[in-house]
């Protein structure tokens, strides 16, 4: 008797998640994938077919010319870097302001960590459109920030603080600090306290204890966090939008524009495959790193 | 102004015992209104085992961390090696601690988790090196330095925390709860070890146990700790046998304690009077007691002599039979090396024998329910008045 795959509740629970991405994120890409092979044209849709009929047989037609023309217009290169850089400055930020967070949440009485953690989620509850619009009002040439430090008299002229680099890193940092905390709270929140005191029962200060054990161990919540930064900080688009300079854009407002304004698809999905790419190297090492982690406990 | 201003010393108490290496002062630990350690006082001796025995919360915990310095005493003064230790931090104390938990350091080797003391004190990479080879024979781990914690047996960890304690030639280690975690034959085993490592080294141990046969073993003198309080200090059989009150009679080994008034001495003896037993308790030496104060008469289950008849001497039907009481057997339990049997006295009392199945493959000397004769020597109570 032929046997009849069961619909355990396993196979479902495991299913579900797989199609899920299988839907809504393998095909998606691999559309975009495929219109990055092709060329821009004034049709619905914008671009040629991959597959032609030529004489009764199917003809494949792969276009690398929008991957070519991204290494041919400096605008293209240079968001990519720019992109990097924001983003890495700003990842870098978060971990040396978010760590002494996490460290002291983890640390505190039992009772007022969820207090703490509370005060770390809740700008959430606002909208992230809105807390971005109000660093604007914080940091406009007549906004809060340069009025109270004329009031003051540490200044005699406003400070050009909205539409610079600054404010750039300053609307990441502010708006992406949550998704560092968090997960360094959760690592080090695990860390066994008798570690620290074997320590300095060995002779280590407070500062090399640190050092040697407490960082080490918490090198996994560091990558996590960072990741969660880095990564969606590099297609940020709205900050860089709102608050940053207009004449360098970030890699994601490069992406918009190609598709609304310029409507040539195939380079705005060259651009996608390209930022993928970059991301993907840094998430597989840090899944190699994860998993080296988990065979160590 | 007077020229000859009174220079003040560091006021070290003068140390009742002069090779007191550890100088525990009146020291007192206070969370909130909780006393974990109250007023104790102890000495210990250089290159001695002591072992701080008792129950959880009793205070042996929270006084080996105030040795280690991870907790400061709320009032009174540690003294090691004749040095106030109140303001100096665990990393520069001269005491090195084998945690319960061993404490490794997960993310490095054995070698590293060994090394590292010696590399916080700036020792070169090459005397490293050797001294922590050495010390990893010392322990038996010599071939296991390159692998992590987490690939080792709880055995194998207990000797790496062992090294990492050691290797730095501590004068004094503290153990807490050190073979808590092993299995009851490799835990035997270790503490032979233990004790022949010590011995090697001249290091003094305190160690810290709830378990008290691990602490007789290890332990050449023994802190009964009870509420905070030490109850008793003394060798394993001063504790066993000189019990000095109930609490620490009842918590070293099994014992049958009665409730009982002083009757009368004699020359050699005091007897005890004692309705919860139904008999007069006669026991040697004489000590001083009052008459008709209550005292109590503890005699430990060994020392109690199991008979189907009355022994020789003893008249059955005496008025007022001495260290002699009748009862009927309850409970045997055969626990292999010796029996335990639980034998109700006229009274309505259980009282709690062991005799040694000396004999191979015999059937077993008494039945449940026979009724028999227990009877003691005049040396085998401990009178007891708190």
């Amino acid at each position: 008797m032929p046997r009849i795959p069961q619909l355990s509740g396993r196979r479902v629970v495991a299913g579900i998640p797989i199609l899920w991405l299988l839907v809504l994120f393998l095909i998606p890409f691999l559309i975009v994938f495929r219109i990055s092979f092709s060329e821009v044209r004034l049709a619905i849709p914008p671009y040629t077919p991959l597959f032609t009929w030529h004489h009764g047989s199917p003809s494949l037609q792969l276009h690398w010319s929008s991957y070519a023309f991204l290494f041919t217009d400096s605008l293209y290169v240079s968001s990519y870097v720019y992109s990097l850089k924001v983003a890495a400055v700003s990842t870098l930020c978060c971990l040396l302001i978010g760590y002494p967070m996490a460290y002291a949440i983890a640390r505190a009485a039992p009772a007022s960590r969820s207090v703490l953690l509370m005060l770390i989620v809740l700008p959430f509850w606002t909208s992230f459109l809105l807390r971005v619009y109000a660093w604007i009002g914080l940091l406009k040439n007549n906004g809060v920030i340069n009025n109270v430090l004329l009031w003051l008299g540490v200044i005699h002229h406003p400070l050009v603080l909205l539409q610079t680099d600054f404010a750039v890193y300053i609307g990441i940092v502010y708006s992406y600090l949550p998704f560092m905390i968090l997960p360094l709270y959760a690592n080090l929140e695990k860390h066994d306290g008798a570690l620290l005191e074997a320590a300095a029962d060995l002779g280590a200060r407070p500062m090399r204890a640190f050092l040697r054990i407490t960082l080490p161990q918490s090198l996994a919540g560091i990558l996590a966090g960072s990741l969660l930064v880095f990564i969606p900080a590099v297609g940020e688009y709205v900050i860089p939008t709102l608050l940053g300079r207009p004449d360098q854009l970030m890699i994601g407002r490069v992406l918009s524009d190609e598709f609304f304004e310029n409507r040539d698809w195939p380079v705005a999905s060259a651009v996608a495959i390209l930022v993928l790419l970059l991301l993907v190297i840094p998430i597989m090492w840090f899944q190699r790193l994860e998993r080296r982690e988990l065979e160590a406990k | 102004m007077n020229a000859r201003t009174q220079v003040e010393t560091p006021s070290v108490p003068v140390a009742a015992d002069p090779n007191a290496y550890v100088r525990i002062a009146n020291v007192t630990k206070r969370f909130g209104d909780f006393a974990a350690v109250e007023d104790v006082s102890l000495d210990i001796r250089r290159g001695e085992i002591f072992c701080l025995l008792g129950g959880s919360g009793s205070g042996k915990t929270t006084l080996l961390r105030m040795l280690a310095g991870f907790e400061s005493p709320t009032s009174g003064t540690i003294y090691i090696d004749g040095e106030d230790m109140s303001a100096v931090p665990p990393y520069e104390r001269p005491v090195n601690m084998m945690f319960q938990s061993y404490a490794l350091f997960p993310h490095m080797s054995v070698e590293k988790n060994v090394a590292f003391g010696l590399e916080q004190e700036g020792v070169a990479r090459g005397d490293i090196k050797r001294q922590v080879g050495e010390i990893l024979d010392i322990v038996k781990m010599g071939s296991f330095g390159a692998r992590k914690p987490h690939q080792l047996s709880g055995g194998q960890r207990q000797r790496v925390a062992l090294a990492r304690a050691l290797v730095k030639r501590p004068k004094l280690l503290l153990l807490d709860e050190p073979l808590a975690a092993l299995d009851k034959k490799l835990r035997e085993h270790t503490q032979f070890e233990l004790i022949s490592i010590q011995q090697r080294l001249g290091v003094t141990f305190i160690v810290v146990t709830h378990d008290q046969e691990e602490a007789m073993t290890l332990g050449t003198r023994l802190g009964v700790m009870n509420h905070g309080r030490i109850a008793q200090v003394g060798s394993p059989s001063d504790i066993y046998e000189s019990p000095a009150n109930r609490f620490v009679a009842d918590f070293i080994g099994s014992v049958n304690m009665f409730e009982g008034q002083v009757a009368d001495g004699c020359d050699d003896c005091l007897r005890i009077a004692s309705t919860e037993l139904g008999c007069t308790v006669r026991a040697e030496p004489a000590r001083p007691g009052t008459t008709g104060a209550t005292v109590w008469a503890a005699i430990r289950p060994e020392k109690i002599n199991i008979t189907r008849r009355p022994p020789a001497g003893q008249p059955a039907a005496a008025t007022a039979p001495e260290n002699l009481v009748r009862g009927t057997v309850r409970e045997i339990a055969y626990m292999g090396d010796m029996s335990i049997y639980l034998v109700q006295i006229d009274s309505g009392k259980m009282l709690r024998v062991t005799l040694p199945n000396v004999t191979r493959g015999r059937e077993r000397p008494l039945t449940r329910d026979e009724s028999v004769w227990l009877s003691w020597h005049g040396t085998s109570p401990v009178v007891l008045t708190e």
